[in-house]
């Protein structure tokens, strides 16, 4: 891919200085001014590739190269190398499949000289999934990034704010590595590094460690706290009494809304729709009934049977993406769909702290791909798909995400108000103006 | 403490009265926002905090009088554009002098919003053309008249418009400009469709999803023009955008609904008959406003700007 690169640049810089060299003809301009501009145009367009992104590695895995380059990385940082396991569906070949069984905590040395104790523990909740849903792998890894902030010591003539940068560096290729990082992680971690590379040098090392630890904090309290408190509040005035509310899995900031709202006494029941091989709704449905709201579960397969009695659907997002799509837990676009062919409302409620540059209108390009065993079930003490390795031509798909088109969502409920699933890009180029 | 020249109440609805009465072709939010600027003179308020305490229940007053959508956005916008400035005098009469020339700054923008909206959208109708329209809105009536002006020939149908036969009037309008006009039943919209080249109609309001606010009807034939893959146009000042997103019919409010005078008398609102509907963004394919011509995702984009 380098080879094309230089072509491309050898082929755009001969035709622009062409079209120079004829226009200088032209006016009868001196032939050392062709020669400048033919360097300034050879320069533009190196430059120009420097700034064009490239493909993130942890969708290339299918390109050997990449996996050499991430391979000799994670030796630099002397973090393991996690193997992929089981046969891969071949559209979805590009992207890593873990086993569970096999947590990267096996291959490291304890005690770790190079990855924090907290890091590794926060690592293995991670893989197994101990913790699970984008809020609560957030807050996780910040608290555990206030561990290893207090644990800090500036080494003899380095810098904090760039020394603790460079340090974090093997924590997140680590985490990485047990489970992909997701799109409220990326924006916390972008976060954490612009405060600590703005400490100024002659801060003292006691007093930008708590300055450090008291801007975690304030995230933590305004991006997802106080977040869900604004969003309650808008997201209650939609909900009427008499309503017939539909859930998709286990959402944190969903429920908190429906337990809100039930504290203000609205009339409403719940529907809550669940899924294998994760089955969160069990989850959310517990947590609804403890507080006494009236739920049926049923699962995805009758969805149609049951959205005629639905009036509303309330759905979490994992992340929402810059072309107005919702990025969420396989089905919810499904439950989108047919919600719209039944002209039923779909709200989205979404932190702006999950809001992403990324733009994506499929669900192939970036996914994450769970444990294909969890897709195994025993019944009556047989186990059917145990030998499943063993056909050749058979592979077992367990997919995590899928991405949901904006004509499907009425309604996205955020920090900042009610606004439609296109209005995103407005949202992030003010949050970058206030930035 | 009642002050002498402070308005009261009954002042202050007199006056959005009068000014109805005086000009029957201004819209109902310009006449309230002119009401507004006249409390704002009158008001004999300590503090900043007091005086927007106070024109807000200014704005509460006259939308008990008129209750449209219109009058409410309208008073809203006016209190946040002539605070959007620095009123950091030390003098409240020089913060208050400051308020006042910005209000009168809004009133003028907003006046020629109308003749602004006009000149955009009379390219739309080309020679030959023929209109369908829904009960009367002011801002459609200048649109066909500047477009009459440029020496467009074309012919509009106008539904009738229970229950105020709000249509005959429109009709009434057009014929004194010399175009020919049919007045159609409501029901005879998906009927004369087929005949239609492109669709106009007003706005109350302008929701935050895109979607409007409008005269019942208007939700039926946008979807019949969807169906009919006619173009469905939108007229609107910016001073009609409100902060609401109502997700269907039964979201709107019910003081938007209804007439201010049946919201007071009737207890039970489920036997009257509301006035207005809520039209979806999917259905509308452009809209016309003094900020440009928008798409309706384009909306949203505005009503940050305008409100944040």
């Amino acid at each position: 891919s380098s080879i094309l690169h230089i072509a491309a640049v050898v082929v755009s810089g001969t035709s622009v200085v062409v079209y120079m060299y004829t226009w200088c003809l032209s006016s009868s301009i001196h032939i050392s001014a062709v020669v400048v501009s033919m360097f300034s145009t050879i320069i533009c367009g190196f430059l120009f590739l420097l700034v064009v992104k490239r493909l993130p590695e942890h969708v290339q895995v299918d390109d050997p190269a990449v996996v050499k380059r991430l391979a000799k990385k994670l030796e630099r940082q002397q973090i393991p190398l996690r193997s992929d396991y089981g046969y891969k569906v071949s559209l979805f070949s590009h992207l890593h499949q873990y086993s569970r069984k096999a947590p990267l905590t096996q291959q490291l040395s304890i005690p770790s000289t190079v990855i924090h104790p907290s890091i590794v523990r926060l690592g293995l909740q991670y893989s197994q999934g101990i913790v699970a849903g984008s809020n609560a792998r957030s807050v996780a890894l910040l608290h555990a990034f206030k561990q290893v902030i207090r644990d800090y010591t500036t080494p003899p003539n380095e810098e904090l704010s760039r020394d603790l940068v460079n340090k974090l560096k093997p924590y997140i290729s680590f985490l990485n590595q047990c489970r992909p990082l997701s799109a409220s992680m990326g924006n916390a971690i972008k976060y954490i590094k612009k405060e600590i590379s703005n400490i100024p040098s002659q801060c003292k090392e006691e007093e930008a460690k708590t300055k450090l630890l008291t801007c975690i904090d304030r995230y933590i309290e305004e991006k997802i706290v106080l977040a869900a408190k604004a969003i309650s509040k808008y997201a209650i005035e939609k909900i009427s009494d008499g309503d017939v509310i539909l859930v998709y899995g286990c959402s944190s900031l969903v429920n908190n809304i429906l337990c809100e709202a039930f504290e203000k006494s609205r009339k409403f029941r719940v529907i809550v729709v669940d899924s294998r091989p994760r089955l969160e709704g069990r989850e959310a449905l517990r947590r609804l009934v403890q507080r006494g709201i009236s739920c049926t579960y049923v699962l995805i397969s009758a969805l149609s049977y049951i959205l005629p009695e639905v009036s509303k659907v309330f759905l979490g997002a994992h992340a929402l993406l810059a072309n107005g799509y919702v990025m969420s837990r396989v089905g919810t676009s499904q439950i989108a769909l047919v919600a719209r062919t039944f002209n039923v409302p779909v709200l989205v409620c979404c932190e702006t702290y999950k809001f992403c540059e990324k733009v994506q209108t499929d669900s192939f390009v970036s996914n994450e791909l769970d444990d294909p065993d969890d897709l195994m079930v025993t019944r009556k003490g047989k186990t059917q798909l145990e030998n499943w390795q063993d056909v050749s031509s058979l592979g077992l798909l367990n997919l995590v995400y899928d991405v949901t088109p904006p004509d499907f969502v009425d309604l996205v409920i955020t920090d900042l108000g009610m606004i439609p699933c296109t209005s995103v890009p407005v949202v992030l180029r003010v949050k970058n103006l206030d930035q | 403490m009642q002050q002498p020249s402070k308005m009261n109440e009954e002042e202050l609805v007199e006056y959005f009265r009068t000014q109805m009465r005086t000009d029957p072709d201004m819209a109902s939010a310009v006449a309230a926002i002119r009401t507004l600027l006249e409390f704002l003179r009158r008001d004999k308020g300590e503090t900043i905090l007091g005086l927007r305490e106070s024109l807000k229940w200014a704005t509460d007053c006259l939308t008990e009088v008129d209750s449209s959508v219109a009058v409410s956005s309208g008073g809203e916008l006016f209190l946040r554009f002539i605070s959007l400035t620095s009123l950091e005098h030390q003098d409240l009469s020089r913060c208050k002098k400051v308020m006042e020339e910005r209000g009168e700054l809004f009133l003028e923008k907003i006046s020629l919003s109308r003749t602004k909206v006009a000149k955009l959208c009379h390219t739309f109708i080309k020679d030959g053309a023929k209109i369908l329209t829904h009960s009367s809105s002011r801002v459609v009536l200048r649109v066909l008249e500047k477009a009459a002006a440029e020496k467009k020939r074309f012919t509009v149908y106008v539904t009738e418009s229970q229950p105020d036969t709000a249509g005959k009037q429109m009709a009434d309008a057009l014929r004194r400009i010399n175009v020919p006009v049919t007045v159609v039943l409501d029901a005879a919209v998906g009927y004369v469709l087929e005949k239609v080249d492109l669709v106009i109609v007003g706005a109350e309001g302008v929701v935050e999803s895109g979607g409007i606010i409008n005269k019942i009807g208007t939700y039926q034939m946008a979807v019949c023009s969807k169906a009919h893959n006619k173009p469905f146009y939108v007229v609107a000042e910016s001073f009609k955008f409100v902060r609401l997103y109502p997700l269907n019919q039964q979201d709107v409010p019910d003081r938007f609904k209804y007439k201010a005078d049946t919201l007071r008398t009737v207890s039970d609102l489920s036997d009257e008959h509301p006035m207005i509907d809520y039209t979806p963004p999917s259905l509308i394919t452009l809209l016309f406003t003094d900020l440009g011509v928008l798409t309706p995702s384009a909306v949203s984009d505005e009503l940050i700007k305008l409100y944040l």
